[in-house]
Formats: structure tokens, sequence, C-alpha cells
């Protein structure tokens, strides 16, 4: 399987019914995704971009066209079997960081693995991990409310990564932060994807876009442009400039 | 996940949210106290019936001689003597479900110790009555048929008789009291029996062999008895049996032709006692029906909870979805919920039902009985309820779409 690509879309359609109007949220989208890619997804809110996102991230199935994770197709599979696909290859990461409240960093950083059967210790030593690679290792026992936003997200990476997903997937990841804050978020995205992890951003902002090594501008339910280019490095710029 | 973790990750979702958790449990813990409060308030009212029937002597039949009819006036039963001294020897020798058979004829009269007076039943009997009635002395000795063959002028008291004559701690055997100015010896006491169930007191009465009451109060013997016979069965379950053995026996006896009337009659108190048992059976159910109402209400306000508790986290549940969480991961995860919250409600709900039931008791003096069945009834039915009301929601957790539960605000 070394040459086979991590994600291949084939044709991939989704309708939605309105009422009487159908809706072509995508419109026969074809891709592929090396693996250790680091993606951009862009485009204006209605170009599907976050049924893409969604497709991709097996949490809803294509109307037609085939979708080929690792090799497998997954674009049949049961509600439950796809629960098992998010739970082993994949990781999200969110606008709102959709953190438990009143729940410690670890416990949410656990949870992945809780659904993935495995045991209380290994669960603890993991999380404990994967919070020090996003540099939260002294922020363990913090409930979401006594973190910043900022850190909030990062425990929200960690989450992601815990299993040791074949794919992260990061929905407008910066949405909810500051211009400062979200660069330092996007410097560990680049961090983790430097560390061989493949990476999927839907954003509709260039400059967050701008750090990616691959752009796909979404249109219509279609590919409208497809773009490699140079990663910008994520530096947060240096306080006094202001 | 296994059902261990299940159970973790709802009591983790409980102890999120205390206050909301302890609120809903208050509906079962409610219902389950009522549950048991009221059964055992009706139990105890049961048991106290069946102490008093059992007091009057368990498998008792009383044989009344038949009514009189003078100028179209019929008297009621025992107004006309009809019953024979040969009668009453036939029941007691003749028939197999008939263990003993007793005469008691009664007047109330006079009692008079060395300095006081008391006026009370007095009650011509022999031995037999005592054993029909399980009744033992309490000091002293109970006549003997002897006695009842010398007609010996001695007297059994009944301890109201003793308080009142002698007062409570009194030992009175071997003192005299006159009855109609004739002096007997007090050879035993009987034993403090309390009440009827018509609130009559037992311990309010003097017997005396039934030949010296002939003999000293009623004045000669007679063919006929001047009173009623009171019969034991062998059994409290031969009771039915005997009754039918006396009944034939005395049309016998009496030539009472086929379809003629019977010249006597006979009460059959376990058949009272029966009908009694069957009305506080009925207290019982309705409190406890009034009581399961509760716990139904309790279980509606389990569902209404973990309804808006589905809806308030909505988020939470998309996101236990996309990182792997299987649709029956969360309705196992709700139900869960549900079910410890009914349970351990219902766990409450024990110790707030026994508070209560002691409670009740020291402070009404009611008899309350709590029945270990009624308890574990409880308590399955509590997770019971949590299963059935705490379904809707949890399907409606699990069904959720992982998308729109992550959009959901």
């Amino acid at each position: 399987m070394a040459g086979a690509p991590l994600i291949r879309l084939e044709g991939l359609e989704k309708l939605y019914k309105l009422g009487d109007v159908e809706v072509h949220a995508l419109h026969g989208v074809s891709l592929e995704l090396e693996r250790g890619s680091f993606v951009a997804v862009m485009g204006a809110s209605g170009s599907g971009k976050s049924t893409l996102m969604n497709v991709m991230g097996c949490l809803d199935r294509p109307t037609k066209g085939r979708y080929l994770l690792d090799g497998d197709d997954v674009s049949r599979l049961t509600p439950t079997a796809l629960s098992r696909v998010r739970n082993r290859l994949l990781g999200f990461v969110f606008q709102s960081f959709n953190l438990l409240t009143r729940t410690s960093a670890v416990e949410n950083v656990e949870l992945p693995l809780l659904y993935a059967g495995v045991g209380s210790r290994e669960r603890k030593q993991r999380a404990i991990a994967a919070l020090g690679r996003v540099g939260l290792g002294d922020r363990l026992a913090n409930h979401p409310n006594q973190l910043s936003g900022g850190q909030q997200q990062r425990v929200a990476i960690a989450r992601a990564i815990v299993n040791g997903p074949r794919l992260l997937l990061a929905d407008e990841p910066t949405g909810n932060l500051d211009s400062r804050t979200s660069l330092e978020v996007m410097a560990l995205l680049q961090e983790l994807w430097r560390g061989g992890l493949t990476v999927v951003l839907v954003t509709h902002e260039a400059d967050i876009a701008a750090h990616a090594a691959r752009v796909i501008v979404m249109k219509d339910g279609r590919v409208q442009s497809d773009t490699p280019q140079q990663p910008a490095p994520a530096r947060p710029p240096e306080k006094a400039a202001s | 996940m296994n059902p261990l973790q299940t159970l973790r990750v709802a009591l983790r979702a409980l102890v999120r949210n205390k206050l909301r958790s302890f609120l809903t449990t208050l509906g079962i813990v409610i219902g389950v106290g009522a549950v048991i409060a009221m059964v055992a308030i009706g139990e105890g009212a049961r048991t106290q019936v069946e102490a008093q029937f059992a007091a009057m002597g368990t498998s008792l039949l009383i044989l009344l001689p038949g009514s009189s009819s003078a100028g179209g006036a019929r008297g009621g039963f025992g107004s006309q003597p009809t019953l024979t001294w040969d009668d009453l020897k036939a029941i007691r020798t003749e028939l197999p479900a008939v263990r003993a058979a007793a005469p008691t004829l009664g007047t109330v009269s006079v009692l008079m110790s060395e300095d006081q007076n008391w006026t009370t039943r007095i009650t011509g009997t022999t031995p037999d009555y005592f054993d029909i009635r399980s009744w033992p002395a309490s000091r002293g000795a109970l006549f003997t048929t002897s006695d009842v063959e010398a007609g010996n002028k001695v007297v059994v008291l009944g301890q109201t008789v003793v308080d009142q004559l002698y007062g409570p701690s009194a030992d009175p055997v071997g003192q005299t009291v006159r009855i109609r100015n004739i002096p007997f010896v007090v050879v035993g006491v009987a034993a403090k029996k309390g009440q009827s169930p018509m609130g009559q007191d037992y311990d309010d009465a003097a017997f005396l062999p039934v030949s010296t009451y002939l003999a000293k109060i009623q004045g000669g013997l007679q063919k006929f008895i001047g009173g009623q016979v009171m019969i034991g069965a062998t059994s409290p379950a031969d009771t039915q049996r005997a009754e039918a053995e006396v009944t034939t026996l005395l049309r016998d006896r009496h030539h009472i032709p086929p379809g003629g009337d019977d010249d006597f009659s006979i009460r059959n108190l376990a058949e009272l006692a029966a009908a009694q048992e069957e009305g506080t059976k009925t207290l019982t159910t309705l409190l406890a029906s009034i009581a399961a109402v509760s716990l139904l209400v309790g279980g509606i306000g389990i569902m209404n909870i973990m309804l808006v508790s589905v809806t308030e986290r909505t988020r939470e549940i998309g996101l236990r979805l996309a990182v792997g969480a299987r649709p029956r991961d969360i309705l196992a995860q709700f139900l869960a919920e549900a079910v410890v919250l009914s349970v351990i409600g219902g766990f409450i709900g024990i110790a707030v039902g026994l508070g209560l039931a002691t409670w009740l008791a020291s402070r009404f003096g009611w008899a309350v009985v709590v029945r270990p069945d009624v308890i574990a009834l409880s308590v399955g039915f509590s997770a019971f309820v949590g299963i059935a009301f705490g379904l809707y929601p949890a399907r409606k957790a699990s069904q959720l779409d992982p998308i729109e539960a992550l959009r959901y605000e």
C-alpha cells in the first residue's frame, strides 16, 4: 500500500433535499491526497467545503461516488462502522473546541481512547504524552474554563492526535482565536505535519491557508482550483510591533 | 466500551450536574419512600387485626341456642334454650373435627374483696374453655376438671378485675372474693389478653367452674344449657368441617326434618377474621397504589430531565460520536444515567420509607411491618422505571446525526 494515496475521492456527489429543492452540495469531486500532505480547503460558505470535510471525516456519506481512505472504500459503511473508522484513523479539531465542561484536560484527551477500549492506565499515559506534545504538560488537571482559548484548542488537538490517526481534520481551527493565538495553533499544526501527520484544514481565511502546502478552492460543489505552494512559516509576530 | 466503563462515564456525567441529578432523583425517592411507608402501615394494620383474632382463639366456633317465637314476635338466637347438656357431651365425644367444647354461662355480678368491689362478667365454664381460647394463667393455676366435678367454690380472675380489686402488682392467689355473698377462693389469674376486635376488654372477667355456677349463681341444674357453647376445631383448617359436623349432629339429635330450620346457630369466627383481613388487604392495596402513582410520576420526571439533558448536551453527543462513540455507546450511556438516577433514588427512598414508617410507629403508636419483598420490589421497580423512561431519551440521543449535533447551538 506504500504507493497508494491516503485519500482518494472519485466523482463524489452529495445531494440534499430542502423541501422540494435539491441542493447539490458536492458536484463531482475527485481528489487524491498523499500521505504527509498539508492541504487547506477554501471557499465561500455554500461552496461545499464543509460537506467535503464531513465526508472526508466519515461523518457523512456521499450520495454517489467512492471514497477510499487508506485503500478501503468507506463510502457505504454503516454509522457504527463509520464510528470505528473515525475512532481509529481520524482526528478532529473544531472551531469551537468542543471540550467537555467540568472535565480535566487529561480526561478530555482520553475520550477517543475510551471508545477504542484502551485500559485506564494506558489511556492516562497516552493522554499525558499527547498533552506534552502540544505543550500543555503542566495543565493536565485543568478544566476547560481554567484555560485560555489557545490552550483549549491545544487540548482539542491533543485529543485529535492521541489515537495516532492517519488524518487530522481541522475545521476552522482558528475561527474563535485572536491572530496571535491563531499563529500558535498553526505553528503546532505545521509541527505535527512535519512529524509525518496528514492534515486537512478548512478555512475561509487566506492568511491561514497560506500555512498549508496545497490549497484547494471549492465553488458550487466543485473544485475550482488546486495549487501546491510553499507553506508560510507560522511564527508569532514580535510583541513590540504595536 | 464495556458496561463498567459505560457506568463510569454515566456517573461522571451525573456528578458534573450534582444539583440536577439530585432533583431528578427526588421523584423516585418520594415514590419508593411512599410505597415502603404505606405498605408498612397497611401490613401493620393487618398484623394487628390478625393478632386480635388470634387472641379471641383460632379455629373457634360459637354455638348459640335457637330463637323463640311467641305471638309472632321472634326472639334472637339464644332466646330459646334448645341445647342440652347431652348435646354438649355428644359434640365433645362424637365428632372427629372437634378438639374441645366448653359451655359458657354468663351473668354480670359484683365481686367483693376485703376492701374493694367491682362489677364484672361472671362466666361458668370448664377447663376446656381456656384450652379453646389458648388462654393460660399468669399467676396460680386455672381450675381443673376435678374442681368442676366437685363443684368447688374457686374462681379465676381476669387481670382487669385483679387491678380493680387488689391493684396491678398484687398477687391475689389464695385470697377470698365474695360473689352474691358466697366466698370463693382465687386460684389463679388469667394472662392478660387485651381487647376484642370490637374493643371489648377480655380481661374484665371472672371464671367459675360451671357446676359451681349452676349450683350457686344460676340456681339448680337444668336440662338445657342457659348460655353458649364454645367449640374448638382440631385445626384452623378444620373449622369449616367442624361446623358441618356439629350442624349434622344437632339436626339429627333434635329430629329436624330435611328442609326444616335449625333450632341453633353457629358463628364461625374464622370467617369473620377472614373478612376483616380482606378489609385491611384492600387498605394496603389502596395505599400502595397511591404510592405507585407517585413512583410513576417520578419516572416521568426522570424522562423529562433526561430529554432536557439530551438537548442540552447535543454537542457533547456530537463530539463523542465524532471521536468514535458508536450509537449504541451513546444509548448505553444515557440509559445508564437514567438507571443510576432511579436506582440511587430507590435506595434513598428505602431509607426515607423506613424512617417514615419508624417515625409513624413511634409518633402515633401504629403498628408497622416492613416487608423485605416490598423493598426488593421497590428497587426493582425503580430500576425498571429508569429503563422504561430512560429508553426514549437515550434512543433520541443515539440517533442524533453527528454533523447536526456538532453544529447545534
